[in-house]
Parts: C-alpha cells; structure tokens; sequence
C-alpha cells in the first residue's frame, strides 16, 4: 500500500515538469497550424496526408510529450479537485499490490504515460512507425482531457447528476476490489459467445450454401428462413431456458439463432450470385459440380459471407448480453444485472468498459481473418 | 443455378454445307438448330440449320454482325449449350458436355479472382486431379504467355491482355486439341490485340492446334484464319465461307487488303438486307 501510495504521489511531480513541455506545445501547435494550409509535400507515408504533413514540422520529442500531457493533466486535476459527492473508495488488492480506485487510477494514468513515452522512443526508430506515432499523437492528447474532464464534471463538480456519472476512479475501483470476480464473468461471457456464436456461424455458412446451391433446399428451408430468421432470438427465451436441460445451453441456442439468419442469408446470396461465366469456365476446365461448388461458388460468396458474420457479431453481442441479464448464472450481463440491484453503477461501468475492450477485440479478430481470407480483394475494393 | 437459363436472346440461322477434302473432320457439325425461349414465352431462333466441317489444324475464323449467332455456335461445339435440332460431333461422337479437350477463352472476365495467375492456370489441372503429376507445367505455360514475374499477381491487379493470355494459358495447360475463342480481343486495345493474335498463330503454328476464333473484327479474320465463316443474323446462318490464302501474313499486302474489301463487302451487305427484312 505504502509504495504504492508514494509513487502515485510522485506522480504529479513529474506531471508538473512535462507540464512546462506543454507550454512550448502550444507555440509549436499554433505554428504548425499556421503551417496547414502551406504545406504541399508529397507524402509517402501511409498516415495520411493532413495531420502527418503538419505533424512533420513538430520536434518529435515534443510530439511524444503531446501524446501523454492529456494524461498528465488528468492526474494533475484528479489531485487538485476535491471529492463534493459522497464517494467513498475501498481498498483492494492486484496481485501484491494493495490499494483503492484513486490510487488505482493514478497508477493508471502513470502507466499511460510511461508506455506512450516508451512507445515514443521505440516508434521514433523508423519513419513509418515515429509518422503513425505522430498521427496517433492529437488522439492520445484528447483521450486524456476527456478523462480529465469526466472525472472533473462528476464527482467533483456535480455538473454531472449523481450518482449515475461515477468518476474514472470509481470505474476503476471493481478492478481492483473485485478484479477476480470481474475475470470470471468476462470468461463466463467469452465461453458462451464463442459457443454460440462459433456453432452459429458455421450452420449459417452450412444453410447458406444448401439453399444458394441447391433449388430443392431453397424451396423448402428459405421461406423458414426469411420467417423466422426476422424474430429477434431473444424473443425464444421462455421457450429456451424452460426447454434446454441448462441454461447455458439455452444461451447458446439463442446466440446460434441469432448469428445463424445473417450468416444463411448472405451466404445463400453470395452462392447465388456466383457468375455463370465462372460456373461455364470451370466446366470447360474439367471441373464436376462438387468441385464448382467448393472451389468457385464458395470463394465467390467469401465477401458475402463475411458480411453476414459482422452483422451476426453485433447481433450476438446484443443478445449475449441480454441472455446473460435473464437467467444465466455468469457473465458481464449478469454482473450489471447484479450491480444494478445495489445500485452499483461504477460497476456497471466498469463491466460496460471490459465489453468495449472484449467485443472490441473480437471484432478485431474476426477482422484480422476476413483481411486473410480476403485477400485477393485487396485494392480491389475501397 | 446449375441449369442454363434460356433467356439469351440471338438472332438466327443456316448456311450452304462445307465441302471438306476427303479425310474424316475433327468437328462436324450438321443441320444444327437451336432456339432460345425468352421469359415472355418467345422464341428467337439463334442458330437455323448451320452446316459446318472443320478439320484437325485448321484455323478458323467465325465472323458477323451481333445477334447472329456465332457465340451460340462456339458454345455448342464447347458443349455448354446443346442444340434442339442436328448434331454437333467431335472425332465422331456427339459432344455431351464441357471437355478439357476442347478449351474455351471467354471475351472477358472469366478469371477467377480470387485465385492469383498460377493458380487460375493451375485450375484445371487441379479440378482433374492431376496438379501433382503436372505440377511443373504451371511455370511452363506462364513461360509461354510471357507472363513470368506475375504469377502471384491477382486478376485486378494485371492489364486486360495480361488476363487474356492467362485465360488462354489455363485453356492450353491440358493440351486440348481444340482451342475455342469467343472474342477474346474484343476489349483490348489495337497493340495489345495485335500482340495477342501473334502470340496466337505462334501457338497454333507450334502446337499444330485447331482454333476457332469468334471475332467481329475483318481484319483479325483474315489475319488468323485459314477460313473465314460469315455469319448472317435472323435468323443465325452460314452465308459464306471464305478461304483465306496469303502467301505471308501481312496486314498490308494487296492480298490483304483484296480479302478486305471482300469480306467488308459481303458484310455490309448483309447488315444492310437483313434491315431490309
């Protein structure tokens, strides 16, 4: 507790003497302003023309210090303005470490800027890297007046009614006096979405295909499609969490349906849409129909197909957690459904904040496979 | 998706019959008919009783105004349309369907792009089964189309002649005996075209194929074929065969020139009767 109490406090002293860099940022800012409308160069690098060319006549060491005096101001006005709301903090513990939500958040805003600066040194290496970190650097800055600000309007000022606008510090305080717990519902929420939404994606493709291929399957499943693929899943529940033996079970059917219609639909219209000529080449090529199916019908449908998993994805999202929110024994659903009985709504924030950051990153996955799948399509399309 | 909608809509009919010189043809094709149904119950009749020998080396030129069913005529020989009426036969048998024997160049578009140029060419082979036994023949025919340095390149990211002389390297890589092109230059421009059509000749002159060439471009006729096929529209038939003999393939001799003025005449002509109609 003790150290930790004193490197949050050392904090705001190094906070003060970049504070001093600020100063000079500004001069630099108007100037590079003035610049904008002069600067023509041909730009090579990859990030984009209008900051990066103006970014270019900053010193890079006053870039870094830009990117993390936004989180230096934040720690500056999280010490400097007095608490008017009746907040209390509890101590918690991350792993030897024992301490509250606002030194938690100090320590935080600490990290901030000691790996923005890191970040810094090492991006300063290449052109490519030090012109992404320039980019980067307006954002970061703005990040950190935002915190500044959320934490100055709530608890502090009261601009903002309370309790439902807890401060960061509060935000963070689950992590740490609760951070076990918090893991065990993201993992319960992880597991039951890949379930579903993995088993979901697959059948849609499986569907998809039959009824983009295959005019008996088109006839007889499409028309249950388009009916029941409109219902939104979690209007199944009752019948689902009476009729599945658990109700992890349950959740997951739910998320199957959901990601299954988008997935089917599309794939069927990417299937469908494969060019004849393709089909005729591939004939004159040797090619038997499975193998039209496979090698031509089914690449051709990718783009659709994956189309229709990002529209199962936000779906799944949606009901993932309102499944969680009624009758499931875990995850983030869950946890808010908790808090919001003791109006716990620094809790419900700080389960919205790992939603943001997990869905965030599986979006990014699912992202990162389409642009592998894909490709070929690379300059193809915007 | 796997049946063929019969809404093309061509125009029409037949021709005087070839009088081949004694040995068996390669291709036959006799009292050909075929009609496409429209989707309001129409029918346009896009081949009436084409009459056409073809023999094993020849190159053969099919050309006439849009509507007149030349596509229609290749696809039947290809085996991706069949024809009501009549027979279309290759060494002897009826075609059933597409055969590797038989490679088809479509105008345009027909890479798959997804797959970068060696794969596409690979694609056959592949498809059949033999991409193993084969394998080193991919880089071969990249060889021959002179496309080395692109193998990895994707469809969009080549020109249009480029993608044409993969379309034409994925067609040739099984060794058909025939080489079916439907417009295969139509959307190229006048170099790129006319380094194509050499390419050509050079690889009907070193394989000794058998080509049939859908073009609508007289100088290109007369340039590849040995015989020019004139085609009239509705209905689609065979006005005139027109044997091509040059003593060498110059695009400015008088013979050249002479065979122009032949075949423009006879075209437009046609065009002009058949608005008469």
């Amino acid at each position: 507790m003790s150290s930790i109490t004193a490197e949050a406090v050392g904090q705001p002293i190094s906070a003060s003497r970049l504070d001093a860099r600020d100063a000079q940022q500004g001069t630099a800012q108007s100037e590079s302003t003035a610049l904008k409308s002069g600067s023509v160069g041909a730009s090579a690098t990859p990030y984009e023309a209008g900051s990066a060319k103006v970014a270019r006549t900053v010193p890079y060491p006053i870039v870094v210090a830009f990117s993390v005096v936004g989180f230096v101001i934040a720690a500056i006005v999280n010490v400097v303005f007095p608490q008017i709301a009746p907040v209390q903090f509890k101590q918690g513990q991350i792993w030897i470490f024992l301490l509250n939500g606002q030194e938690a958040y100090l320590f935080l805003l600490a990290a901030l800027v000691v790996l923005y600066v890191i970040i810094g040194a090492v991006d300063a290496r290449d052109p490519v890297s030090a012109g992404r970190y320039r980019y980067r650097a307006q954002f970061r800055f703005a990040m950190g007046l935002l915190l500044a600000l959320w934490d100055v309007t709530g608890t502090k000022l009261q601009v903002l009614p309370q309790p439902f606008f807890p401060g960061p510090a509060q935000v963070l305080e689950p992590f740490v006096t609760d951070g076990n717990y918090i893991a065990l519902n993201t993992f319960y929420s992880v597991r039951l979405f890949a379930a579903g939404f993995v088993s979901g994606v697959v059948l849609g493709v499986v569907t998809g295909v039959l009824i983009g291929w295959f005019a008996r399957a088109y006839y007889w499943v499409f028309p249950l499609l388009k009916i029941t693929g409109v219902i939104p899943a979690v209007a199944w529940m009752p019948f689902a969490l009476t009729l599945m033996p658990t109700p992890f079970i349950a959740a997951v059917f739910l998320l199957l349906i959901c990601s299954w219609f988008p997935v089917a639909f599309l794939t069927a219209q990417g299937i469908q849409s494969t060019p004849k000529m393709l089909v005729e080449a591939s004939r004159t090529l040797g090619a038997h129909t499975p193998y039209i199916l496979f090698h031509v019908a089914i690449p051709n449908a990718m783009p659709s197909i994956f189309t229709g998993i990002g529209m199962a994805n936000s779906l799944s999202f949606l009901t993932l957690v309102i499944s969680e929110m009624m009758g499931q024994p875990g995850g983030l659903g869950y946890y808010i459904d908790q808090a919001k009985e003791w109006s716990a709504y620094n809790e419900i924030l700080a389960a919205i904040v790992v939603m943001a950051i997990l869905f965030s990153l599986i979006m990014k996955l699912v992202e990162l496979i389409r642009g592998r799948v894909l490709r070929w399509q690379k300059g193809l399309v915007k | 998706m796997s049946a063929a909608t019969a809404t093309e809509t061509q125009g029409l009919s037949g021709a005087p019959v070839d009088t081949t010189n004694g040995n068996a043809p390669l291709i036959s094709i006799s009292h050909v008919e075929r009609d496409f149904v429209g989707d309001d119950g129409s029918v346009t009749t896009a081949l009436s009783d084409v009459n056409l020998d073809i023999r094993k080396g020849e190159l053969i030129s099919i050309i006439g105004p849009s509507g007149c069913g030349k596509t229609t005529l290749l696809r039947l020989i290809s085996g991706l349309d069949k024809p009501q009426r009549g027979e279309v036969s290759f060494k002897g048998r009826r075609i059933e369907g597409p055969n590797p024997e038989r490679g088809y160049v479509f105008q345009q578009g027909s890479l798959f792009p997804w797959l970068t140029v060696e794969e596409n060419i690979a694609f056959g082979l592949k498809a059949q089964g033999k991409y193993k036994e084969h394998k080193d023949e991919v880089a071969e025919y990249i060889a021959k189309v002179g496309l080395q340095g692109f193998e990895k390149s994707y469809p969009h990211q080549i020109s249009g002649g480029m993608a044409q002389r993969v379309a034409i390297a994925r067609a040739l890589i099984d060794h058909p005996e025939v080489l079916l092109l439907d417009e295969p230059m139509g959307a190229l421009d006048s170099f790129t075209r006319a380094d194509l059509q050499d390419r050509l000749l050079d690889l009907w002159e070193k394989y000794h194929m058998t080509m049939i060439l859908v073009t609508h471009d007289v100088d290109e006729a007369i340039y590849l074929g040995n015989r020019v096929v004139i085609m009239t529209p509705r209905p689609g038939r065979i006005k005139e065969i027109v044997p091509i003999e040059l003593a060498q393939r110059d695009r400015v001799s008088d013979d050249f020139t002479a065979y122009r003025k032949q075949l423009l005449t006879k075209l437009h002509f046609n065009v002009h009767a058949a608005h008469n109609d």
